[in-house]
């Protein structure tokens, strides 16, 4: 596919440590490689920057919710959209380093305790998602079949954890709860002792924020190396990619793994801003959201993971319960019918035709059809 | 005995529900490639109308189950041409714009997984709007069965009848019937059949007609036995899904099998350790069944039938 050649990034001028950077982080799998999209960026980052001032705490601590699911887009964004695994149960890393979080923080509620936590619930998620992975694809599970693994696992942690109500599954001093789910689950704290830093509605929105910046362009340098092209290599054709001798189950195995921790990062982030955690994270309907998301901002640019999480969340929120569901839902069904490819790389491609000059930028997305055999 | 009894009649229920809830899902996965999760939904759109026939038009319970199954079928037909096939939206962005808008959502698998999703959401939703959180409730009729100190309530038995009949049908329409032959010509190979004049775009029509019907069908025979909220479908369609997963490619007997294996699993665990790992136990055998015979049950079949014939 055109997508895949090397030429795009030639918009960075040679030299100076700005341009070694951006020839990192730019390339032909992500949009945004020209001046005029790191000048935006830096105005939405400042935009983000300022909008508790404007707002007030309230109102960015709701927003911070939908930082900390931009996580879980990106996660998905990642194996769907760059490895070509569909993975229906990026839920299940989300949930189980939330329930991770909350066993160990309730147990040693102490700042140390809490960063403790907060890295074994993303070491946590990360494992299962290798186990999981390893069960999946060095068992010649392919295709479809890993989205209904993914999607039916996703229904026996629901079930499972709906029925710890009892006694018997009480982990320390942390009971789960069963439907009720973990209501006491403490605020996200890092660092040992006096040297702690506590993260409040406010600091919490900064943190995640800053978090959020970091893996973006962590995530794009990833995308754009070697190991990004041969992940959109596997996507693109698994036999073809497997001939030239790279280990495609190794690929998605790791990059599967990836995808587990950044959806557990999302599920630690996730408990301690509601201190809350029940086994609706385990739902269809929430289990579906990350797609949606993903479909609708395009799974194969990692900005639209962001801006279509982000963007999506905050209209469901807005609109409320009654009519959030039928506009998620038509939302999904006009796009996928519509504009498979999702609403950034559209943009994208209408201001690449727009400014005429292809070769300011990569080119664009040849085409939105999938091999889907 | 006594106790050997309660296990033949759970049995039989999971059996029946499984059954009846994947025919439908099977049918339309195992012929167009589309997997439906707005399946639940459909049954749900059986239910809720033998409901309102039976409850609010004082239509005779036989006879509402009937508008139920009509009801599903005619919208299964709207929903292919609106969103799967994507042929009225192409129709009038045809004349207004001069172009196609939508592909078809054929053999796109994960795509439709997502659209249907979408349309599910809406659905869900929608009769919640319309129609409030709950309905009034058909009793369950036909009275109980007693033995010993037990009692099971006729009816379900009876479902398990009918889930047998619907998979003999089944197996009539597509090996006794011309549409039966054109499907399977179809999925076989669709650019043959249709080179041969097979309306490979009309074979799929009356596919998904049958399938959303045959949902109906599961969701107007449920509707006395549960409760009448928006959301049942979800509880049809985790079941439904792992039995076409487990099942295979071939729609009747892969259903059967799935039906069987996975209706005598829940039904054993259930009443060994308790309901919720029952359910469990049917989740984890589809994860292991997937992972071991990917092809399913009748897919392995046919594997060893054709290992045997090269060895002879």
């Amino acid at each position: 596919m055109v997508a895949n050649t090397t030429d795009g990034a030639g918009s960075a001028d040679a030299g100076g440590p700005m341009d070694a950077l951006r020839r990192r982080i730019e390339g032909p799998n992500t949009v945004g490689n020209s001046r005029g999209f790191w000048i935006g960026f830096t105005v939405a980052v400042a935009s983000l920057v300022a909008y508790p001032l404007a707002v007030g705490s309230y109102q960015a601590s709701r927003f911070s919710l939908f930082l900390v699911y931009a996580f879980l887009g990106l996660s998905l964004s990642v194996v769907w959209g760059y490895a070509g695994v569909l993975s229906f149960g990026q839920v299940v890393f989300f949930g189980i380093a939330g329930y991770t979080f909350g066993i160990v923080s309730v147990n040693f509620a102490t700042p140390l305790g809490i960063t403790a936590a907060f890295l074994l619930g993303v070491m946590g998620s990360a494992l299962v998602a290798a186990v999981l992975g390893y069960f999946m694809f060095y068992g010649g599970v392919r295709d479809v079949y890993v989205t209904i693994i993914t999607l039916v696992s996703t229904l026996v942690l629901h079930t499972f954890m709906a029925q710890t109500a009892g006694d018997e599954w009480t982990i320390g001093t942390a009971a789960l709860g069963g439907f009720n789910g973990m209501p006491t689950i403490p605020t996200l704290a890092l660092g040992v002792g006096g040297a702690a830093f506590t993260f409040d509605s406010v600091t919490f929105y900064y943190f995640v924020l800053a978090l959020l910046i970091a893996t973006y362009l962590g995530l794009r340098a990833v995308v754009n190396s070697d190991y990004g092209r041969v992940m959109v290599a596997v996507r693109e054709d698994e036999d073809r990619t497997r001939m030239f001798g790279y280990d495609v189950k190794r690929t998605k195995l790791a990059v599967f793994t990836l995808g587990g921790a950044l959806a557990g990062l999302s599920g630690v982030l996730y408990a301690s801003w509601g201190n809350y955690v029940s086994p609706q994270v385990f739902e269809l309907a929430f289990a579906s959201l990350p797609v949606i998301w993903v479909s609708v901002g395009g799974r194969k640019t990692l900005l639209g993971a962001v801006v279509a999480t982000v963007g999506i969340e905050f209209v469901r929120n807005s609109l409320g319960g009654e009519w959030a569901f039928i506009a998620v839902g038509s939302l999904l069904l006009v796009f996928v019918l519509g504009l498979p490819g999702g609403i950034v790389p559209w943009i994208h491609r209408a201001y690449v035709d727009a400014r005429g000059d292809a070769t300011a930028s990569n080119p664009p997305e040849a085409e939105t059809v999938e091999v889907s055999d | 005995m006594v106790n050997g009894l309660n296990l033949l009649f759970q049995f039989l229920d999971s059996f029946a529900f499984i059954v009846l809830a994947a025919a439908g899902l099977a049918i339309i996965f195992g012929i167009m490639g589309v997997i439906n999760l707005a399946h639940g939904e459909f049954i749900m759109v059986g239910a809720y109308a033998t409901t309102l026939a039976n409850v609010r038009l004082g239509l005779p319970l036989p006879v509402a189950m009937l508008a139920g199954v009509l009801v599903s079928a005619v919208f299964g037909l709207v929903v292919e041409r609106v969103i799967i096939s994507g042929a009225v939206p192409n129709a009038v962005s045809r004349r207004t714009l001069g172009r196609d808008i939508v592909e078809p959502l054929y053999d796109r698998l994960a795509d439709s997984m997502v659209a249907t999703w979408g349309l599910s959401l809406i659905m869900v939703q929608g009769v919640r709007l319309t129609l409030g959180n709950s309905l009034d409730q058909i009793g369950t009729p036909l009275g109980k069965l007693a033995y010993g100190g037990f009692s099971y309530p006729t009816y379900r038995v009876l479902l398990a009848g009918v889930a047998v009949c619907v998979l003999a049908l089944t197996y009539y329409v597509f090996t006794r019937t011309e549409y039966g032959m054109r499907a399977r010509a179809t999925i076989q190979n669709k650019p043959i059949a249709s080179a041969l004049g097979v309306d490979t775009e009309r074979t799929y029509m009356t596919t998904f007609a049958i399938g959303s019907g045959v949902a109906g069908l599961t969701g107007a025979l449920y509707a006395p036995t549960i409760t009448m909220v928006p959301s049942l479908g979800g509880a049809f369609l985790v079941e439904a899904f792992v039995a076409v997963v487990v099942g295979g490619p071939s729609v009747v007997l892969g259903t059967a099998l799935a039906g069987g294996l996975l209706g005598s699993i829940n039904a054993l665990i259930s009443n060994l350790v308790g309901t919720f790992f029952g359910r469990i136990a049917l989740l984890v055998t589809a994860i292991l069944m997937i992972r071991f015979l990917p092809e399913g049950i009748t897919g392995y079949v046919e594997h060893v039938r054709e290992r045997r014939k090269e060895g002879a």
